[in-house]
């Protein structure tokens, strides 16, 4: 079936199977890898992506059911060539290690800062409580997303 | 990798049209709301539907509505919007409480109340919550509509009477005054099934005594999912301590837990019984 949807800014059509999920039409057919693909079961979180502004667990969504929709990937996070500041974050901090989990962090923490500018460490440890950093760097992520909001 | 068997996908712009596609493509055909209980089984062939029907299009069946004393709620509501809610905070508590511990917060931005209902998982927390607040839901055919109680709903696990070419279209709360609620559970980490969980929603009498009550426990293994012996012992007598911890011994007594890798029988009936304490305590202090 053909599937058209808005990703970062730009509407796109492809062809894809009803059962396709996702996150393999964003990696595999878009070719944007910056979303990355774990444990299949929704549980893990690093296939998060925004999906009308929200953040979704983007293997347990067909591609077909986000066509219309407005999709945002770790791709579309810089703007004009310049770092998002969560991005900026997560440098600043160190909020990554291996890298793995941090394409759906920072989704999920962009979704956050979007809806509230200034969260504690609590909501912060809330927002991505859906979302597993196997190098259990969980301090300087939260640390990186307290740092983007002080901006 | 896991992907879903070979389907063919359609998306309903109306009720109307989704019933008439559940008609047209027959028993193989299934709605798909949040998709977070549905895909993962198709992932693992437990489901295996030649038609999905998407009705996530349906947003006249997204809203919270006080309607005099009935609190109705659209079938695709998504947890995140019913834990936000503060007319759910305000009226149904309980409903709150168990949103906080559905899933994670990603998962609870897709998911949905009437999606949770018709997956019927026994360790699923809103049905407990439904069964407690005594809901009724409203399903919905070609031919017109229905209200049926949660235990007319439930007819075993993964089992419910909303027939194939059927829709849950609302669910409809109770809200009586001097009453409080609350649900309380214990998980291994953020996501994970209940090792125990209880609800209970408690109406008092103008003199204080417990008018009424209910208490609903989830992964237990309780048939039907009330504890109608405790229930029985607190009704017509004063909230204290002690009636709690009776009521929370026949509980503990009433549930039939199996051991598995969230924990054995003795752990899970002491949880039946020291939850099922929490939640009698909270709900009567709400309903003060």
């Amino acid at each position: 079936m053909q599937i058209t949807m808005t990703v970062n800014g730009t509407e796109v059509t492809a062809e894809a199977e009803p059962r396709t999920l996702l996150v393999h039409f964003v990696r595999d057919t878009l070719k944007l890898t910056g979303t990355h693909w774990g444990c299949d079961t929704s549980n893990c979180g690093t296939c998060v992506l925004l999906m009308d502004g929200e953040p979704v667990k983007s293997c347990t969504v067909l591609a077909a059911m986000a066509a219309g929709r407005e999709i945002r990937t770790v791709e579309g996070l810089a703007q004009n060539g310049e770092l998002d500041v969560v991005q900026k974050g997560f440098m600043a901090e160190h909020g990554l290690q291996c890298g793995f989990c941090t394409p759906g962090m920072m989704m999920s923490a962009r979704a956050l800062l979007d809806r509230n500018p200034d969260p504690s460490e609590t909501e912060i440890r809330t927002a991505i409580s859906g979302q597993i950093c196997r190098c259990t760097g969980y301090a300087t992520i939260v640390r990186s997303i307290r740092w983007a909001a002080a901006q | 990798m896991q992907v879903p068997a070979p389907f063919d996908y359609a998306r309903a712009e109306s009720v109307e049209d989704a019933l008439t596609l559940l008609q047209r493509h027959g028993p193989e055909s299934r709605v798909i709301a949040g998709g977070h209980s549905l895909l993962p089984m198709m992932k693992l062939r437990l489901a295996r539907p030649e038609w999905l029907i998407d009705i996530n299009d349906l947003f006249e069946l997204d809203y919270l509505v006080e309607d005099g004393d009935v609190l109705r709620v659209g079938a695709l509501t998504r947890h995140a919007t019913l834990l936000g809610s503060d007319l759910i905070a305000g009226k149904l508590p309980i409903v709150t409480d168990a949103e906080r511990v559905i899933a994670d917060p990603v998962v609870r931005n897709r998911g949905t109340i009437g999606g949770s209902l018709c997956q019927a998982d026994p360790a699923e927390d809103l049905s407990t919550v439904c069964e407690v607040l005594r809901a009724q839901v409203v399903i919905r055919s070609l031919d017109g509509e229905r209200v049926v109680s949660m235990e007319e709903l439930h007819r075993g696990p993964y089992e419910t009477a909303v027939e194939q070419d059927e829709l849950l279209t609302e669910i409809r709360f109770p809200i009586r005054p001097r009453t409080g609620s609350a649900y309380e559970k214990v998980e291994r980490r953020v996501g994970d099934w209940a090792v125990a969980a209880a609800g209970a929603s408690v109406t008092l009498a103008d003199d204080g005594t417990i008018a009424d009550v209910a208490i609903g426990l989830t992964s237990v293994g309780l048939d039907g999912r009330t504890a109608t012996r405790a229930e029985d012992a607190l009704r017509n007598a004063p909230p204290s301590e002690e009636a709690f911890t009776a009521a929370a011994e026949l509980a503990k007594q009433d549930c039939d837990p199996v051991a598995d890798q969230r924990g054995p029988v003795d752990y899970k009936r002491h949880l039946a019984a020291e939850l099922t304490k929490r939640v009698l305590r909270r709900a009567v202090e709400r309903a003060r």
